[in-house]
């Protein structure tokens, strides 16, 4: 199990700052949700968690190594990005997509060996696409075009994930489909994720730790009944509410009583 | 299964058009002479002269420049994520027929006029390259830096054209207007050896493509930066088009059209569509070719008029038929 950490992040885009001085650690096998306003940093530090966007200063560290010095074919194979639902301008097949995440393992011209179907297969059948596998990507519902990203990336078996607003877009039944399946993956076969997530609530079900970022700093970090408070929420979203325990999962769930005044 | 029953008849289909070519042609000939010309390649007979200088050595460079054309479009199109790019969106034409206009104004021909018109299609690519670097080289400001730089080159041309003498605009606009027909200034062995060996290279990087073309994330996934991956390809695939300008004018829509029907056959996985769509590229450019040259027989028509309607035609009927989504 590998987890990643992020060591005094400073970066931004050519000369403004977007997040500033930002530390956190993500326990192996644990899931983390990063959650903040839009504007917050959230893409901007997940573009860096991931290798897309050099830091100005600090450093993100896998399992200890500078992901900077860690070959991106190797980090593709240790770590795997999926990015925000998109639309994709190519009719690829949903099998055709996923068999992408083999790549790493393969490079340019190595053929695919039986090893690389088998997860292939298995990744569409536990993410339950085996069915549309010739379907074109743009032909899927939004809740099938996110589990096949979702099993594009998998199909890499990374050790870490990292997941960009996953939800949005999704209804509700897909929204707890997918994060329960998260959460079952970290605990039974040791991935690390790290996810950006809008809904409270849901980061509050589902996330084993939070941080809350603000104007590109950590206001908040800890369990979810630590970091969503009725103080946090109402300096970072400007945003009345009351906090009270789950009565049936003993996880904070946050009511929305309106804007502050 | 499919897809390499779709190469394999794609590759007969060449084949077979390549073989009908060598019976039709400009020069009116009968099949028994034809016949007669190919069974006896050293006869000095006007047949074995027409078939062997002239018909054969025509076929070679139309697939050749064929397949270039839109194994290039190929790899703009998923480049520049964009299936309306096309091998000339970024300028290449533009800048070779700066260079072609200027040779023919200072009265170059033969091989110098192909280097000053290689010159420019490499220049223009450069430019293009640097002016996106010089933003954040993305697709869109890298499609935007092509269409100021042609804009900016067509108005050069233009300004040539207006204080070069008539008899040059003449012949810069029939050499604008592409064609397949031997200038002699490069021998069809080089030119094939070019074009096979950069078109292998494509071949090398046809998983790229599929990752490009998802998008500047995807290209991690590979171990190569987004942006050193995409200059590559551009590159490569300028190169290409260069040769092709060079040689051949500015044959229009063959880069466009075919990747876009054949990726309805056999999918959007470039390691299948680069390959059909080369190969359905040389098909095309020669049925074309052969079609221009025996239409209107004894006159030649550009070999450009053809491939324009036919891509007109085909856009035409992609537009009526295919729903919205479809269309790309």
């Amino acid at each position: 199990m590998t987890g990643l950490v992020a060591q005094d992040l400073t970066a931004g885009y050519q000369d403004h700052r977007v997040i500033d001085h930002v530390s956190f650690a993500v326990e192996p096998g644990s899931v983390f949700g990063l959650i903040g306003p839009n504007g917050s940093g959230k893409t901007t530090l997940f573009r860096c968690m991931s290798g897309l966007l050099k830091p100005f200063a600090g450093s993100v560290r896998l399992g200890g190594e500078d992901i900077a010095r860690i070959p991106k074919r190797r980090l593709a194979r240790l770590a795997a990005f999926i990015p925000q639902i998109h639309s994709v301008a190519f009719p690829y097949t949903v099998e055709e997509y996923v068999l992408m995440g083999r790549y790493p393992h393969r490079g340019r011209t190595a053929a695919f060996t039986p090893q690389d179907r088998e997860v292939v297969e298995e990744t569409m059948t536990l993410l339950d696409i085996a069915d549309v596998r010739d379907k074109r990507i743009q032909r899927l519902s939004g809740g099938e075009m996110q589990r096949v990203f979702l099993a594009g990336g998998l199909v890499q078996r990374p050790e870490i994930l990292l997941m960009d607003e996953p939800t949005t877009h999704l209804d509700i039944t897909h929204q707890v489909r997918l994060m329960t399946m998260l959460k079952d993956l970290s605990e039974r076969s040791g991935l690390t994720v790290l996810v950006t997530l809008h809904d409270l609530n849901m980061a509050g079900l589902y996330c084993t730790s939070l941080a809350l970022l603000h104007q590109g700093r950590i206001h908040a970090m800890g369990r979810p009944e630590e970091v969503l408070t009725r103080a946090n929420i109402e300096q970072v979203y400007q945003v009345r509410s009351e906090v009270c325990p789950d009565p049936y999962l003993s996880k904070p769930h946050v009511y929305f009583l309106g804007e502050k005044d | 299964m499919k897809r390499t029953a779709t190469i394999l008849v794609l590759f007969a289909a060449l084949v077979c058009t390549m073989a009908l070519a060598v019976f039709l042609g400009g020069t009116a000939l009968s099949a028994p002479e034809v016949a007669a010309a190919l069974l006896h390649p050293g006869s000095h007979t006007t047949a074995g002269v027409v078939i062997w200088e002239l018909r054969i050595p025509r076929i070679i460079r139309a697939v050749l420049v064929g397949s270039s054309l839109a194994g290039c479009g190929t790899v703009f199109q998923a480049v520049l994520r964009n299936p309306l790019a096309e091998p000339y969106t970024l300028g290449v034409s533009a800048g070779g027929a700066l260079g072609a206009t200027t040779a023919i104004v200072l009265g170059l021909s033969g091989l110098p006029m192909v280097a000053l018109c290689f010159t420019g299609c490499l220049a223009s690519i450069c430019l293009v390259i640097a002016m996106s670097v010089f933003r954040d080289f993305t697709a869109s400001t890298i499609i935007l830096s092509g269409v100021v730089l042609s804009f900016l080159l067509s108005s050069v041309v233009m300004f040539i054209f207006s204080v070069a003498s008539s008899r040059d605009v003449h012949a810069s606009v029939l050499w604008l207007m592409g064609s397949l027909a031997d200038t002699g200034a490069v021998p069809l062995p080089a030119l094939g050896a070019a074009l096979a060996f950069l078109l292998g290279m494509l071949f090398v990087f046809a998983r790229d493509m599929n990752l490009i073309s998802l998008g500047d994330e995807k290209a991690h996934l590979l171990g190569l930066g987004p942006g050193t991956l995409k200059a590559v390809l551009l590159g490569l695939a300028s190169l290409v088009t260069g040769l092709c300008v060079a040689v051949s004018g500015i044959i229009g829509f063959v880069g466009l059209i075919i990747p876009h029907a054949l990726r309805r056959l056999t999918g959007a996985d470039h390691q299948w569509l680069v390959p059909a769509s080369m190969l359905s590229g040389g098909i095309f450019l020669l049925a074309c070719d052969t079609i221009a040259q025996t239409a209107l027989r004894p006159y030649e028509l550009p070999v450009g008029v053809i491939t324009g309607m036919a891509g007109g035609v085909f856009f035409l009927a992609y537009l009526l038929k295919a729903s919205p989504p479809e269309v790309f």
